[in-house]
């Protein structure tokens, strides 16, 4: 995206931050495909259904002509009636989702992070019909979703929306998050409570993440991450040889950081 | 102060799992309204939950805990804050009776502003085609290359011509209705772009009808020419105007003159309003679609005067539709 932003920031009333990581055009472009794919076939057994109505009727006497026609007539609206209210009958029963979209994991949201109101719904698509153009190529659209702020097609900016990516997080297991094993600084409560004394809370957050966060990182960056860490930590409480001896700079942050988040053990 | 995070996740984590519980049932069943006791447990899950988070990200930052209570507390805040001011109220009645032309009446000044601009458009074909005839040619699009014909050929070919109530005019009305609604939809989100793109849309359009008109009356077939239109042009083109109205209302949202509100707080504040409008041009071009099928093309010299009667009478309905309907219960909130 030219205009980059990645997430949306919200704050709500209560203080609390939290953000919304932005879908990209490209996830967008995809859902929109099967969206288009959906659409197109809806179409065409709207028109198959009919013309197996129309073949049945048109030998009726007097009236089979004119239900035919009837028959023809029905197929034109209702393939309007599919290609406009496609998206806002799924979104608003899905709650900000079309077929494309939960396949993708994305979710039209308010842009304050709020759920989708009925009239915003309604309005993000009627714009479709201007986001489309030219023809049915939605270069509008993309040239509006590259050089916003929030990856918004007009549409979405008419209504208030954007699209967001929706993770589900597992929920928190403790002993995943501080599964070290063995902790040798253990053997060192004085130096263990003066390393817990001399930690700011920055430190410690940053020891964490780095820690739960180890396996996201590629070799290198991962070996001059914890070496830089670990140094900043011997500096606040250097435990003897004993205790570190053998110790790589990744097990001494981890310990660092068991330390600083478990309880003292009595 | 650093968290102690084993005793921490310990004790909040069954809060957590009810939240989440709780937001989980919510999604499986979007219109369940909760009772007041559960809304309230929500509310302190909700809090509860929100103040975890702040915690944990002052003194702990866990990554991937922070990531699982961020996603909790972003659903349940959609869910404690959902706009219930945004849902539509299905009562047609009053819509059509009230709220309808109130809002029209509300934003008149774009509504004259676009059947204004319609109308040069007209004067301009007009005036065109009475300057150089051999123009008629290059202002008529392809698709209506029908009307290049000489308009007293056309009249004497059309009168004799017998007429069959129902073969292909489901069709047509069909295409009229939705080819319409996409223009007059075209012509309000063009109001996007500032409102150029709608003017010209209206006086393009206005265009073709006057270059239309002048041929016709020049040629001698005004009665012709008004017992073909105004039957479904009645409706038909106000419904366009209207459609010219609500891309003259976006346009002035995106100029912002008088107020200093954001754009979104603007367009919020016009949605209600762009949606009614649409919804009645939609409304009069489904209709205007079945007149122009079923009566405007039944040329028929002994029935100009009924078909001149029911256009006039369906105009006068409609102006005094608009400009009375619902003035008794009209609020008088200021057009934004």
């Amino acid at each position: 995206m030219l205009g980059e932003t990645t997430s949306l920031e919200v704050r709500t009333p209560e203080g609390v931050s939290f953000s919304l990581p932005i879908a990209s055009p490209f996830s967008r472009c995809l859902a929109l495909a099967v969206d288009f794919a959906v659409v197109v076939a809806l179409t065409l057994l709207i028109s198959q259904v009919i013309s197996i109505f129309q073949s049945s009727v048109s030998e009726i006497p007097l009236i089979g002509p004119i239900l035919s026609d009837f028959g023809a007539g029905a197929t034109i609206l209702l393939q309007f009636l599919v290609f406009t209210f496609y998206g806002m009958i799924t979104e608003w029963l899905w709650s900000g989702q079309t077929v494309g979209k939960r396949l993708f994991r994305l979710r039209v949201i308010d842009e304050s992070g709020l759920a989708l109101g009925a009239k915003q719904i309604v309005i993000r698509n009627l714009f479709r019909l201007l986001d489309i153009l030219p023809s049915t190529f939605y270069l509008i659209g993309s040239v509006s979703c590259l050089f916003t702020k929030r990856c918004q097609r007009i549409g979405d900016i008419a209504a208030g929306t954007l699209v967001i990516r929706e993770i589900t997080p597992r929920a928190p297991q403790l002993e995943e998050v501080l599964l070290f094993g063995e902790n040798s600084f253990s053997t060192q409560p004085l130096l263990e409570a003066r390393l817990r004394q001399k930690t700011t809370p920055e430190e410690a957050r940053i020891a964490l993440d780095a820690v739960s966060r180890r396996n996201e990182f590629d070799p290198e960056s991962r070996l001059t991450l914890f070496s830089r860490i670990a140094d900043h930590f011997r500096e606040v409480a250097d435990f003897p040889d004993e205790v570190t001896g053998g110790l790589s700079d990744e097990q001494y942050v981890r310990n660092v950081v068991d330390t600083l988040f478990r309880r003292a053990k009595v | 102060m650093i968290l102690d995070l084993d005793k921490f996740i310990t004790k909040e984590k069954p809060f957590w799992d009810e939240l989440s519980q709780l937001l989980r049932h919510q999604n499986e069943d979007p219109g369940r309204r909760p009772s007041l006791d559960e809304a309230r447990r929500f509310h302190y899950l909700y809090q509860r939950t929100g103040a975890d988070l702040v915690k944990l990200k002052t003194f702990a930052g866990e990554a991937e805990t922070v990531r699982f209570l961020e996603s909790l507390i972003a659903k349940a805040y959609s869910q404690l804050h959902e706009t219930g001011g945004e849902a539509i109220p299905f009562r047609p009645l009053q819509w059509l009776t009230k709220t309808f032309p109130c809002t029209f009446r509300r934003h008149w000044l774009a509504f004259v502003l676009s059947i204004g601009t319609f109308c040069i458009g007209g004067a301009f074909g007009a005036t065109a085609l009475s300057l150089n005839y051999e123009l008629k040619a290059d202002f008529i699009p392809a698709r209506f290359s029908h009307l290049n014909e000489k308009p007293s050929k056309r009249v004497e070919r059309e009168e004799k011509q017998d007429f069959d109530a129902f073969q292909g005019r489901h069709t047509f009305s069909s295409q009229l209705m939705t080819h319409n609604t996409k223009v007059t939809i075209m012509t309000m989100v063009t109001g996007f772009f500032w409102g150029v793109f709608t003017l010209i849309l209206l006086f393009y359009n206005g265009t073709l009808i006057g270059v239309v008109m002048f041929d016709y009356i020049a040629d001698g077939q005004s009665v012709f020419l008004t017992a073909w239109l105004l039957p479904h042009g009645s409706f038909e083109l106000p419904a366009i105007f209207i459609g010219g109205q609500a891309g003259l209302i976006i346009a002035r949202t995106m100029f912002g003159w008088g107020t200093n509100l954001k754009l979104r707080q603007r367009f919020s504040r016009i949605r209600g309003d762009l949606l009614t409008l649409i919804t009645g041009a939609a409304v009069m071009l489904i209709w205007a679609g079945i007149v122009e099928s079923f009566l405007s093309q039944y040329h028929s010299a002994q029935f100009y005067p009924w078909k001149i009667g029911f256009g006039a009478i369906q105009l006068m309905g409609l102006i005094l539709f608009l400009t009375l309907a619902g003035r008794r219960s009209q609020s008088d909130d200021p057009a934004v």
